[in-house]
């Protein structure tokens, strides 16, 4: 390897090592300042609590909450919903993509329904499907199933005319067009969408269960404020964060793994 | 000689909202077998529509194409490669193949005996992004070739490319498709190009689409593409054309 080589790999290594110790620096900065803010009493400590607070919430959670069994209904009930989104996204987007005159007739309800905020939907569901796991996944389908049909059929819109008629011209059949042409080359939206898909159905799933639950993350932080424990809350939040991150780091390692192989 | 394809009369109305649009008008063209016809026309005349209409993507309004065989066999070939980036190079080439279930071992073998002579059996488990825009030009019309069809029709094929690899790739296309005995009809918009490759030229108006001239070249000593293009009587064919386009600038 020259000289120039490995310098320039240097670089490359010394800016990545860079960047990420100034992001561990920003969140010590930002639990040391919450702790300090409040120990002086500068922030009142019962409505805002504190990182020792929250890790001791955290421990007595397990004990005296159960926390794990809300944090395993809290990424069941998330998964089940990505799984039904993902696939009834992509039925439906490859039957508009067949029916052009479906997607037509239903293209201004799907601008409607996208842009209708879905909470406002949360007691008729409630009322219609009953308090229970249904109305939470219900809820997170409401949110993410949109979202993925109109994401999955603008990349089956997007696919290289030329692909097409070059297949018309072997004689290709609709079936043949669609699973030789439409869909392998959607296959970088369709693995896109899924990142999306996940946040959203984990964003429905906590909308669901500040609706109606009696378990996952969400009651957990709904009851927090309901008793006023707001260490309960703080807890509930940043426990969020970390699923959050890590499903959508799991995707995006799925994104990746599935982009290599192709 | 018998002709492959007889196209009589044909004509090609589009209808938009603004009205009616007469694309083709009364067209009239022979095909004989071995022959290299090439149609040169403006852009936006309707070559293209032509193209699709003898290949079956498009309906004509009135007139009639026949062909010497019931079911025809149509090879194609665009401007763009048109390669699929997720099939390996030998995949592109079975893909006509295997969606006519045509995929035997057979086919297979003549296909490998094709990417062997013509210099890309090497390159058969790569993926089209490692080639040149010459060499996916080349699969392509190997990927054509795999149905043996009966015509080749060949839209600006080399639109695409960079000049110089444009007068190589022409002259390897050509190699190619007299080796193995194709017609081809070429729609192009370079003069040089028709009348160095060409057996017969048909010079085509402007909208309506109509056969303006016809110029069987008859060049003095008739030779590859690009040995062509210095040949005497090239120039004497391309001020003829070039008046006949009438291009305006």
């Amino acid at each position: 390897m020259s000289k120039e080589q490995k310098n320039y790999l240097n670089k490359i290594k010394k800016n990545r090592i860079f960047t990420i110790g100034i992001q561990i620096l920003i969140v010590l900065i930002f639990l040391f300042t919450w702790q300090i803010l409040s120990d002086k009493k500068i922030i009142n400590p019962f409505i805002f609590s504190s990182p020792k607070k929250v890790i001791e919430t955290i421990l007595s959670l397990q004990q005296n909450y159960q926390l794990f069994s809300h944090i395993f209904t809290t990424i069941y009930e998330t998964l089940i919903a990505f799984i039904l989104g993902i696939s009834l996204g992509f039925v439906i987007a490859i039957l508009l993509y067949e029916f052009k005159t479906l997607a037509k007739i239903v293209d201004p309800f799907l601008t409607m329904l996208n842009s209708l905020p879905k909470v406002a939907l949360g007691p008729i569901i409630i009322i219609w499907t009953g308090a229970n796991t249904k109305s939470i996944i219900t809820m997170a389908l409401l949110i993410n199933l949109i979202i993925s049909i109109i994401t999955i059929y603008n990349g089956f819109l997007n696919t290289d005319t030329y692909k097409i008629k070059l297949l018309k011209s072997f004689k290709a059949n609709k079936l043949q067009i669609l699973t030789q042409a439409v869909i392998p080359s959607s296959y970088r939206t369709i693995l896109s969408s899924l990142k999306i898909n996940i946040s959203m159905s984990l964003i429905g799933v906590i909308t669901g269960e500040f609706l109606v639950s009696k378990k996952g993350i969400g009651y957990l932080i709904i009851y927090g404020t309901q008793v006023f424990n707001l260490n309960i809350v703080m807890s509930g939040i940043i426990i969020l964060i970390f699923i959050s991150f890590i499903l959508y780091e799991l995707m995006n390692l799925l994104e990746k793994k599935l982009l290599k192989e192709k | 000689m018998n002709k492959i394809v007889e196209i009589k009369n044909l004509s090609k109305k589009y209808h938009t909202k603004d009205g009616e649009i007469l694309a083709i008008k009364d067209i009239n063209i022979d095909v004989l077998k071995g022959e290299f016809i090439s149609l040169v026309g403006s852009s936006g005349c309707g070559k293209s529509t032509l193209l699709n209409i003898i290949a079956g993507l498009d309906k004509e309004s009135s007139g009639k194409i026949s062909f010497d065989t019931e079911n025809p066999k149509i090879g194609y070939m665009f401007q763009s490669d048109c390669l699929f980036p997720w099939l390996t190079i030998y995949e592109n080439c079975l893909l006509g193949l295997k969606i006519q279930k045509q995929n035997t071992q057979e086919n297979q073998n003549y296909v490998l005996q094709l990417l062997k002579k013509y210099n890309l059996y090497e390159f058969k488990d790569k993926y089209p992004t490692c080639l040149s825009g010459g060499m996916k030009q080349r699969i392509a019309l190997i990927r054509t070739l795999a149905l043996k069809p009966d015509i080749l029709l060949l839209d600006e094929p080399f639109n695409a490319l960079d000049y110089q690899s444009r007068l190589a790739i022409s002259n390897d296309v050509y190699d190619i498709i007299k080796k193995e005995g194709q017609t081809a009809i070429m729609v192009t918009h370079d003069i040089s190009e028709a009348v160095s490759m060409s057996s017969k030229v048909y010079v085509l108006s402007k909208r309506p689409c109509q056969v303006k001239k016809i110029y069987e070249i008859k060049l003095e000593n008739k030779q590859d593409p690009i040995s062509n293009r210095k040949d005497k009587r090239f120039m004497e064919y391309y001020d003829k054309i070039w008046k006949d386009l009438d291009v305006n600038v």
